[in-house]
């Protein structure tokens, strides 16, 4: 399973705006690359990450082979309630990675 | 009575003294002086600057066991944060039990080998590169003070020849480049000093992450030139030397670099 990182802060007041950081490590192949053998490398994406703030979805993207390695997102919510933040990510195999934090709304 | 260990001494230290006097840059110029600003901020972002990634492999890494022994680096050395800071500055470093100069990756593929009784990891494998960028980035700000004395001091002749013998096609040396055409344009990019402070450094050309050694032998190409294998002795020499000349500047890893 691919390695992630994300920013969630450990705590908010009820109403803030707060930025949500999240990053996967992935390479990202467009599929018009070739190895020192010169034969083309398939391409292999990372094709969708979401988002959702206690069950309810915030943030939804679809990833195309344009992409640099690596893909970063960074988004705003508005702090309401404490709930789990949960992040996915779907490669094009299938492959579902999940990171979660707790948001602690005071 | 201490007498003869002392002059010993202070050869040594005059033997170092003269050769840091004959470093070629007296202010060595990070790498990190040469990027757009853009690039900066992504190097300083403690949370989106790619290596990080690598570091937290590294991490995690340095917690498991492999091997024979079923050891971790960790159950030896304990917590990185201590145990591995202020090693990055002073590698390479010569290895008695190999009786030569090893790098960072050497000495890790040194204790898997010997302590772990684990298969040497691959230069240029992720999980290479993450113990090296874990390692590395547990001295992060300090300065690189590499001690050239005994079998360093030959090592770095070595690879200061290596430095100035042209090479390739194009018949140039790494020095008419990184030190002869410092701050000059090569089409749109400014020639950094090629300082190492930074490795094992995430490169936006290459996607990912690379060791010393595959800068090296990137530059080889560059030039022409057939690169020499990752982890040879001809790049550890260069290696060293190059260490050499980074003296004083601080330890960036993991760096990003165009």
């Amino acid at each position: 399973m691919p390695n992630t990182r994300i920013r969630v802060p450990k705590t908010a007041k009820a109403g803030d705006i707060i930025e949500i950081r999240a990053i996967i490590q992935h390479p990202m192949e467009n599929g018009f690359r070739l190895n020192s053998q010169g034969t083309a490398i398939p391409v292999d994406i990372v094709t969708e990450f979401a988002c959702t703030y206690d069950g309810q979805e915030i943030f939804r993207v679809q990833l195309e082979p344009g992409l640099s390695a690596n893909p970063y997102f960074s988004f705003y919510l508005k702090a309401t309630k404490t709930g789990p933040v949960d992040f996915w990510w779907q490669d094009q195999h299938g492959t579902v990675t999940e990171a979660s934090e707790t948001l602690e709304v005071t | 009575m201490n007498f003869v260990p002392a002059i010993a001494l202070a050869v040594g230290l005059v033997a170092a003294i003269g050769l840091v006097d004959a470093a070629p840059h007296s202010e060595p110029r990070s790498g990190y002086s040469f990027l757009t600003p853009e690039l900066q901020q992504l190097q300083d972002d403690d949370f989106a600057n790619p290596g990080l990634l690598w570091v937290d492999q590294g991490a995690t890494l340095w917690e498991t066991a492999a091997g024979t022994s079923n050891r971790s680096c960790a159950d030896c050395h304990g917590d990185a944060s201590v145990s591995m800071r202020g090693v990055a500055p002073r590698y390479p470093a010569y290895s008695e039990e190999l009786g030569r100069m090893v790098n960072i990756e050497g000495q890790i593929n040194q204790c898997r080998s010997a302590r772990q009784g684990a298969e040497p990891l691959p230069y240029e494998s992720e999980d290479l590169l993450s113990l090296t960028a874990f390692v590395s980035n547990q001295s992060a700000g300090l300065p690189i003070s590499l001690a050239v004395v005994g079998p360093a001091a030959e090592s770095l002749e070595r690879g200061r020849a290596f430095f100035y013998q042209r090479r390739g096609q194009l018949n140039l040396s790494c020095a008419n480049c990184h030190e002869d055409n410092v701050g000059n344009h090569l089409r749109a990019e400014p020639i950094s000093e090629g300082q190492t402070n930074g490795f094992p450094i995430y490169r936006n050309l290459w996607q990912t992450m690379g060791s010393t050694h595959r800068m090296f032998a990137w530059c080889n190409e560059a030039v022409r030139a057939e690169p020499y294998a990752a982890g040879s002795q001809d790049y550890i020499d260069l290696e060293v030397f190059e260490r050499w000349r980074s003296n004083g500047l601080t330890i960036e890893t993991p760096a990003v670099r165009r």
